[in-house]
């Protein structure tokens, strides 16, 4: 188990992270979510062994192990750009952490071959390098240096070398995103399937919420430093403690409509529900907010986005002009840009956050409960 | 489209024959006989290949002697400047510690002065250690390059951080990295550096004049002088037989180099 407490890293007065707490636990996959700077990749770095926190404790079951290099603590880790060395095979690539362990100096040294023990290690080393390339299927690519290989086998190849020794922590800092499309929707089913084969602890670094969602377990959405929500992906998706992770959860960004000052629902909105009486930002997901002949809201539609499954609406409510997405099935007859459309949700569906703080408020429908 | 490519291979050829034209001379001249080299008119190749001029340059003086000697004190030179630059120039670039910026300005500075300018402190310096009239005088004073340090600086300043924090996770110490990954990526400066050092500590004849006396341990150039004043007075032929001998290692050498230079940077492709 990986405890984080209370972890702050500044560069000078530029304050990257700010008091994170966040446990790991064993063979879970836990995605570390967040926009480009708000410190995920600088929190990987501190679990990593790469950089030292400002302040705060990092505890690898119970051990304090803020002073380990990142050998010591055993970690295995996939860069972006997969960072495998230019001038060594594959198999060598694969082989490196694997040699530092086993073999010493002289055992890597052309003189170890003289040794029977060596040779003996020098076995099985290329055993297991040969066990994790067949588990990757790369095999045919031993042989290859890395410039030779597309990016999806570099991907590959990094994953064998972060996988061929036992590591306690997998940590992943968004290893997908220099592949293509097609190639990043495949890998995540890969990865998925390693995860639950080797059983290790994942920690995957994204700031993609749909990858996210797609693969881990627990995700820890991180915002400006901090951790806003640690949940499951549907915790987080039906219940986002703040505006922001609301805002940052789901293929669709979430409309967010402020209240009247005097608190309540949006008049635009309401259908007649209670609500609290103080200032309010409702959110309504556009895959909730459809149209709908009696529907409550009424709106003028600007444009219609055919996405094949969905019909993404981009609307204005007829009251006063506040922009809102919608969607609809693919069948739906859009009519004419321009044309009023009537649209209606499920009360349950509504999260309120409270205007000032942006922290949720529990809705009415709903259990309160704050975890 | 033709036109311009004419003119620029006419260029090329006219700077390549102006640059060549000395070599082949010294080459031409040294499979002359004596009544062949002095005469009225321009005979740009010799009437037969006479070997004479050149068994007389390996006897007359101690000429592979010298080259040995030059030998000897171009490859500690590199072997040392390498061992020193390479991790300080890793260290400039890729670590961060206080005073960073200071100690590489300082070799930038240092970069700007001359040999000539430190020759008499060196020599005084050596003097009183008692090593003047050594390999070690030759040596010593130029096993920290700053030429060095700063070239492989900026070859290891465009490296990826990622690759060594890669290493760093794979368990490699920092000297390891340097040796195992920094320095055989960057192979083609490395290459680059090697001509750069050979050439000019083979070539150089200031130095070895100033800082050894004894003939067993004169270097190629100064060789050539024996040569020239004692031994052959005005004997061109053999005169230049030994220079030919002089230069050739450098010239196979550059050629040899210029492959594994091409090599290096195919093979060190790294991608961003």
């Amino acid at each position: 188990m990986i405890e984080l407490r209370n972890l702050s890293r500044h560069y000078g007065a530029t304050r990257v992270l700010d008091g994170v707490s966040l446990t790991l636990e064993p063979g879970r996959f836990t995605a570390l979510l967040g926009p480009s700077g708000c410190g995920k990749s600088t929190l990987l770095r501190l679990v990593a062994g790469l950089d030292r926190p400002s302040t705060g404790q990092i505890l690898f079951d119970g051990r304090d192990v803020a002073q380990e290099s990142p050998s010591e603590r055993n970690v295995a880790m996939v860069f972006q750009a997969y960072a495998l060395y230019p001038h060594l095979t594959v198999a060598q690539n694969i082989a490196l952490p694997l040699a530092m362990r086993r073999l010493g100096r002289l055992g890597r040294s052309p003189l170890g071959a003289l040794s029977p023990a060596v040779r003996r290690t020098r076995a099985t080393l290329a055993r297991d390098v040969r066990a994790v390339a067949e588990l990757l299927e790369i095999v045919p690519l031993l042989a290859r240096k890395p410039a030779q290989l597309s990016g999806g086998q570099q991907q590959r190849v990094a994953l064998a070398r972060a996988l061929v020794r036992d590591p306690s922590v997998f940590l992943l800092d968004e290893p997908l995103s220099n592949l293509d499309a097609r190639l990043r929707i495949q890998m995540r089913a890969e990865l998925v399937a390693l995860h639950r084969r080797t059983g290790h602890t994942f920690l995957y670094v994204t700031h993609d919420q749909a990858e996210a969602m797609a693969m881990a377990e627990r995700i820890a959405v991180m915002l400006d430093g901090r951790i806003a929500q640690v949940g499951s992906p549907r915790a987080l998706y039906e219940r986002p403690a703040t505006c922001d992770v609301a805002g940052f959860i789901g293929a669709h960004p979430i409309n967010l409509i402020p209240g009247p000052p005097e608190g309540g629902l949006p008049p635009a909105l309401a259908s007649g529900q209670p609500a609290p009486e103080r200032p309010l930002v409702v959110g309504l997901r556009p895959e909730h907010l459809t149209p709908a002949a009696d529907g409550p809201v009424q709106g003028r539609l600007d444009r219609v986005a055919f996405q094949g499954d969905v019909q993404v609406l981009g609307l204005r409510l007829e009251a006063d002009g506040t922009p809102l997405r919608a969607t609809a099935p693919p069948d739906w007859p859009a009519p004419d840009a321009g044309s009023a459309v009537r649209l209606g949700y499920r009360p349950e569906h509504l999260h309120l956050f409270d205007a000032a703080h942006g922290t949720r408020i529990a809705n009415p429908g709903e259990e309160s409960s704050c975890a | 489209m033709r036109a311009p490519r004419l003119l620029s291979f006419a260029l090329l050829l006219i700077g390549a024959a102006v640059v060549l034209l000395p070599f082949y001379w010294m080459v031409s001249l040294s499979f002359k006989a004596p009544d062949e080299i002095f005469t009225p008119t321009l005979d740009l190749w010799p009437n037969a290949l006479r070997w004479q001029n050149y068994a007389a340059a390996l006897s007359r003086t101690n000429l592979l002697l010298y080259l040995w000697n030059g030998t000897v004190v171009c490859a500690g030179i590199l072997v040392f400047q390498l061992l020193f630059a390479v991790p300080c120039a890793y260290a400039l670039a890729q670590r961060r510690f206080r005073g960073r910026t200071l100690v590489f300005g300082l070799i930038l500075a240092g970069l700007l002065v001359p040999f000539h300018v430190t020759a008499i402190p060196l020599f005084l310096g050596l003097a009183r250690f008692g090593l003047i009239d050594t390999y070690a005088a030759l040596i010593v004073p130029f096993i920290a390059s700053v030429f060095g340090m700063f070239l492989f600086r900026q070859a290891f300043a465009v490296m990826p951080a990622a690759l060594f924090d890669a290493a760093r996770v794979d368990g490699l110490s920092e000297f390891q990295i340097v040796w195992r990954i920094a320095f055989p990526l960057a192979l083609p400066a490395a290459t680059a550096f090697g001509i750069f050092s050979v050439v000019a500590h083979w070539n150089d004849l200031f130095w070895p004049l100033i800082a050894t006396t004894s003939p067993d341990l004169a270097t190629p150039p100064r060789g050539i002088l024996y040569f020239r004043d004692r031994e052959s007075g005005d004997d061109v032929g053999p005169l230049m037989a030994a220079a030919v001998l002089v230069v050739a290692p450098m010239v196979v050498g550059f050629l040899m180099a210029q492959r594994a230079f091409i090599r290096g940077i195919a093979a060190g492709g790294l991608k961003g």
